[in-house]
């Protein structure tokens, strides 16, 4: 039963590449359940795997090992049922310029086995919906990048399937084509469908995604929902800053340490503590006296929540943002 | 059977609708063959009375060469349309819907074949107006040798451009294979005239074969031997070329 309600379940999922060079495993066992219903964001750096995993799940690269099963459908067995029940839309997207929007999306409509009828009409739904009709007759050379991302979606969604997969949607778009994605990506959800997506913009991830995965290096270092994942860090943070000679910052460190709710006291940005709480807002005023108390020169104070760019760090040991 | 035909329907309308969107190129690649007819086939007209020169004229012996050349030629590159699909990811969007892969590739192939035909047609209709005297039934027969000839050329094109999808290096690989294969195969002078081991050589050369079972096509001359060696030769080349090409385009993304 369980089961059925998985968009897609995965079980040691390993892709070698073999070159003359040797062999590159680039992802080395990756499990991953995803609920039907779902946006499921699937963060790394470039080069983590992330493309790779999503062309194996979408039937594109066959898995060196493991197993996935897909929408019910086993992706070594039945890769045809497979690709009836998702849609794909890659990086690049996958828009022939040398024909018009419709005739794209007519091609794709009838290549699920739609009738010519059907697959007009559905054109004409999908061009209205992704507001392509203005242009929708012209050559696809003539698109803007976000014009073209928009046919892009509607090729990937015109046999309206179970699972859509998106890789780095919002790569190289303008902020406000950027945020319509985003839209659509929630009104999606709304109507059911399960969105599968990569990316490596952390704001994207965090404002979209219900769950999320961090791969690193093939493997997954990290899953949850955004919020679980940034308690994981230890809740709240504040960052204290005493003025004077560094002995005094051990002095405050020792007595800091000391005080109730506080988890752990780290050094961060050179002479600066860090402490871990989950009483970040009751902690600052006890923060103040205690320092006073000891004659200490509080010079900065700061409560901060963590990011999915704190949780990628403590996972990966490296910031997202360096990318 | 009855999905993969309608697949590969969707893909040859699909291709000729691109076709037809620039006919330009349809008569790009006729230009050659035609510059042989005009410019060098009269050259021939003194030499039929050369010892070895087959019976039939100038244009008669010149003209199915030319037609086998345009098969060569014309199918030799159209894996250079796949390989900037293959980049902007058309190729990988079709391979994610259900459509069959054989059905992807091979209807791509009947394309090429509905070019090659319109193609054949138009370069004889030139000869005829030249002056061109050939059996009928002969030169409907050739045409169809030819298709086979191009559907083994052309799967040979989308097999490498799979393997080497770069149209540059692509490029330099199709000149360096079909340039032998040509001369070798008697298109522009016929072999008779050529010294012993050259004839010893192109007897391994299948075009050869196509292009003496043509010339003997062209004249009428049904119950020729090399046309029943063409026939047997590819008919059996252009079916496993197509297969290896799709088992190649299979496992390229499978």
């Amino acid at each position: 039963m369980l089961r059925a309600m998985l968009a897609i379940e995965t079980r040691g999922l390993c892709r070698r590449f073999v070159s003359r060079k040797g062999t590159v495993e680039a992802v080395k066992g990756v499990d991953l359940q995803v609920a039907d219903g779902q946006v499921y964001g699937f963060l790394g750096p470039n080069g983590a795997g992330k493309t790779t995993t999503l062309r194996m799940l979408s039937t594109l690269l066959p898995p060196s090992e493991g197993t996935a099963v897909i929408c019910g459908h086993d992706l070594r067995t039945a890769p045809e049922r497979v690709r009836e029940s998702i849609g794909y839309v890659s990086q690049g997207g996958g828009v022939d310029v040398r024909a018009t929007g419709r005739e794209n999306l007519v091609l794709q409509a009838r290549l699920f086995g739609v009738s010519k009828t059907d697959a007009f009409t559905r054109a004409a739904e999908m061009s209205r919906r992704f507001q392509l009709e203005d242009f929708v007759d012209r050559m696809a050379s003539t698109y803007s990048g976000g014009q073209k991302r928009r046919l892009d979606l509607a090729l990937g969604l015109i046999h309206r399937p179970r699972l859509l997969f998106l890789d780095e949607p919002t790569l190289g778009l303008d902020p406000q084509s950027r945020a319509n994605l985003w839209e659509e990506v929630r009104q999606l959800r709304a109507q059911g469908t399960t969105v599968f997506v990569t990316t490596h913009y952390l704001d994207e991830a965090d404002a979209l995604c219900d769950r999320l995965a961090i791969i690193d290096d093939g493997r997954i270092v990290a899953e949850g929902t955004p919020d679980e994942l940034k308690q994981q860090i230890g809740g709240d943070l504040v960052t204290v800053g005493i003025a004077g000679p560094a002995e005094h910052a051990e002095r405050a460190r020792t007595l800091l340490a000391a005080l109730p709710g506080v988890d752990a006291v780290e050094t961060a940005d050179g002479d600066r503590l860090r402490l871990r709480t989950k009483r970040g807002e009751l902690l600052l005023p006890e923060v103040v006296r205690a320092l006073e108390g000891d004659g200490l020169a509080l010079q900065t104070l700061m409560l901060g929540r963590p990011t999915l760019n704190d949780v990628f760090l403590r996972q990966t040991g490296r910031s997202l943002r360096e990318d | 059977m009855g999905k993969w035909l309608r697949d590969a329907m969707l893909m040859y309308d699909r291709n000729i609708t691109l076709s037809l969107r620039s006919p330009i190129w349809v008569l790009v690649a006729l230009f050659q063959p035609i510059c042989w007819l005009t410019l060098f086939a009269p050259l021939l007209s003194k030499l039929s009375d050369v010892p070895g020169f087959p019976p039939g004229g100038g244009l008669t012996v010149f003209t199915p060469g030319m037609l086998m050349m345009l098969g060569i030629y014309s199918s030799a590159f159209v894996g250079f349309g796949l390989i900037p699909e293959i980049r902007a990811g058309i190729i990988e969007r079709f391979q994610v819907t259900p459509v069959s892969r054989s059905a992807l590739l091979l209807g791509r192939s009947l394309r090429d074949l509905t070019v090659l035909l319109v193609q054949g047609a138009l370069l004889i209709g030139a000869a005829a107006l030249l002056g061109l005297k050939a059996d009928v039934r002969g030169v409907a027969i050739a045409l169809v040798l030819v298709m086979l000839l191009g559907l083994l050329m052309s799967s040979l094109s989308y097999r490498l451009a799979i393997a080497i999808p770069r149209e540059d290096a692509l490029a330099q690989v199709v000149q360096f294979l079909t340039l032998p294969l040509v001369l070798l195969s008697g298109v522009t002078l016929p072999l008779t005239l050529a010294p012993e081991w050259l004839q010893r050589a192109a007897i391994f050369n299948p075009f050869a074969h196509a292009v003496s079972a043509a010339r003997a096509l062209f004249l009428g001359d049904l119950g020729n031997r090399e046309i029943g060696i063409a026939f047997a030769l590819f008919s059996l080349l252009a079916p496993l070329a197509a297969w290896r090409a799709v088992a190649a385009f299979k496992k390229s993304a499978a």
